[in-house]
């Protein structure tokens, strides 16, 4: 654990690194980095800047959102199978941000966008837990997710069909499955005060969490008032899933993976999860998005696609491991 | 294979006029009876290039599309047809003696009509100049209009080689469409670019059949015009990337920038239009170096 951290700070800045210095446009490493550092007037400057910088920036914020977001919902509902992506509240995100684009709302003041996806993400997180129950049980927490994600998409796709712009319906799939590929500035300062809050929140959800895993008496016993756990929980999570899918689409499997793989290393204590699959989420999101632009750099491949080729694998293992609940 | 027959005729105007009068001569007893009479189009530029050359009379319906001002060259031109929605039955109902389609048009639907016994005349798309003439000359010859055809044609290479004459410095250009997209060559745009006299960095930046051009190649490549595609009502990422900070700086650091319009969708003599709306543009550029 003591070297865990580290380590983690260590690849998020390796990555950032990389991410900069990974595009078509084949320029040195020096003059990328000095192009960024210094205006030197060139384009290559507003390519650093401009470009892959916030690429890089919203790599970490999307990661650390949905991973931490992820490592939240599993400690509060003690179920690994609990994470945005899959419980239908990116997609209820991912609503909200295409409505506020659609009818010209997000247009109409600067953090519209962000925050309609928050309040649609709200109403998803506050769908699922009162469908599955405090305790969170995988058969009811999973169905109740399928309902969410697939009336949250059908109505998203529902909007975008609608749309006068002939190009908004092929935009379902960025949506459903997330991307980061020519994002500027703006998004970066679209997604970030959200973000923080939300991260703030779930910071202090550490103790909470830790006292939940001897159960609700015990942690109730411990002064841990569990109303208002799981108020800043629903606010913070729905913070962070809609800030980061507002601006790069619903990605999904991050918050599944990184709690997954991190758990065994912090000693299982949820509070020490959260933060060490902050840093892992955008390891993660980091690696995922420059294997995109090595794998198919002309293609657009999607965030998604390569999270669900990692996850969706580790998904089927964790159902098989949790089978003996469903039966 | 009509690429070969162009230079031909524009290269010996004489032979050319005496051939093409024997051919009119022995095709005017033929023509007279085999014009259809009724005459659907069910696509945007078979819809154009119909409404340009047929008889008064001859042409009964136009798809919905050419109704379109953003695709359509002759918006209200259209509306003194029939407007259809290219759906079999409907076609069918209006019995007509010929339907024009395009190459890619709802292949369904074209089926089911040569399943019911009606003609259907199919038009490939245009991506050259030549490809203009051939598809102007190709619908004469489906209206039993040739004569007009041939006028056109006619008229059509004068305008183009005046447009031509003038260009004396070749500006570098970008052509940027939604989801950044570029086109190169075999592509009308890229034609029409070409032939107002600008040269398409598409093709200098090594990309040659057009396609996704990455902002970073375009912000390097420091174009001096900028022409991006005309925005939609309502909102799609495919189009804000050309609202991209990237392009902003670049528009504003190029001398000129300009969109592209209906004039530049179809291969059909409106093209012309495309290649004069951008030629102040490019007087502007030349008198900048």
């Amino acid at each position: 654990m003591s070297r865990l951290m580290p380590l983690l700070t260590l690849g998020v800045a390796a990555l950032f690194l990389a991410s900069l210095l990974i595009g078509p446009a084949p320029v040195g490493v020096l003059d990328s980095l000095s192009a960024l550092i210094l205006d030197d007037g060139t384009p290559m400057t507003l390519v650093m800047r401009e470009i892959r910088l916030p690429r890089a920036l919203l790599a970490v914020i999307v990661g650390a959102s949905l991973g931490m977001a992820g490592a939240a919902m599993q400690g509060y509902l003690r179920n690994p199978l609990a994470e945005p992506g899959l419980i239908g509240v990116s997609a209820s995100a991912a609503l909200g941000a295409v409505i506020a684009l659609q009818t010209g709302l997000a247009a109409a003041f600067t953090l519209a966008l962000p925050l309609t996806a928050l309040g649609t993400a709200l109403l998803g997180v506050l769908l699922l837990l009162t469908l599955a129950g405090p305790r969170g049980a995988s058969l009811t927490l999973i169905l109740a997710g399928i309902a969410i994600s697939a009336l949250a998409g059908a109505l998203l796709s529902l909007v975008l069909n609608l749309s006068p712009n002939p190009f908004a319906t092929s935009e379902i799939v960025f949506w459903m499955m997330g991307s980061l590929a020519d994002r500027s500035m703006t998004h970066v300062w679209l997604a970030l005060p959200l973000s923080v809050l939300g991260w703030l929140m779930l910071a202090t959800l550490g103790r909470g969490l830790d006292a939940l895993t001897l159960g609700e008496d015990a942690a109730q016993a411990l002064g841990i008032r569990l109303t208002r756990l799981r108020l800043t929980l629903v606010i913070a999570t729905a913070s962070v899933v809609g800030a980061a899918t507002a601006v790069a689409g619903a990605i999904g499997f991050v918050g599944l993976v990184v709690p997954h793989i991190l758990r065994p290393l912090v000693g299982a204590r949820p509070s020490r999860l959260l933060f060490a699959s902050a840093l892992g989420g955008a390891v993660l999101v980091l690696a995922a998005d420059i294997a995109v632009r090595l794998i198919l750099p002309d293609r657009d491949l999607k965030l998604g696609v390569v999270m669900a080729l990692i996850g969706a694998p580790l998904f089927l293992h964790l159902i098989y491991k949790t089978r003996k609940e469903f039966a | 294979m009509a690429n070969r027959i162009a230079p031909r005729i524009s290269g010996s105007v004489r032979l050319c006029k005496a051939l093409l009068l024997a051919a009119a001569l022995i095709g005017a007893a033929a023509e007279a009876q085999e014009a259809p009479r009724r005459v659907v189009s069910i696509n945007l530029c078979t819809d154009q290039l119909a409404m340009m050359l047929a008889a008064p009379g001859q042409l009964h319906s136009v798809s919905f599309v050419a109704l379109d001002r953003r695709a359509s060259s002759m918006a209200d031109a259209a509306q003194d047809y029939v407007i259809n929605h290219g759906r079999a039955e409907e076609i069918y109902l209006m019995q007509p003696d010929l339907v024009l389609a395009g190459r890619y048009t709802a292949r369904a639907s074209v089926e089911a009509l040569e399943n019911l016994g009606i003609p259907v005349a199919t038009f490939d798309i245009v991506t050259s100049m030549a490809g203009v003439r051939r598809a102007v000359l190709e619908m004469g010859e489906a209206l039993g209009r040739q004569a007009a055809a041939r006028d056109m044609v006619a008229d059509f290479d004068s305008r183009l080689a005046a447009l031509q004459a003038e260009v004396t410095r070749r500006p570098r250009a970008a052509l940027y469409h939604a989801n950044g997209f570029t086109s190169g060559r075999a592509s009308l745009a890229h034609e029409i670019l070409t032939a107002a006299g600008f040269e398409n960095i598409a093709i200098t930046a090594g990309y040659e059949t057009g396609g996704k051009l990455p902002l970073e190649i375009l912000a390097l490549a420091a174009p001096e015009a900028i022409i991006t595609g005309q925005p939609y009502p309502g909102t799609s990422r495919a189009e804000r990337i050309m609202d991209h900070p990237v392009i902003e700086a670049l528009r504003r650091g190029a001398q000129g920038a300009a969109v592209t319009d209906a004039d530049w969708v179809c291969g059909t003599p409106h093209v012309l239009r495309a290649i004069e709306g951008l030629a102040p543009l490019r007087r502007a550029l030349e008198a900048t170096r």
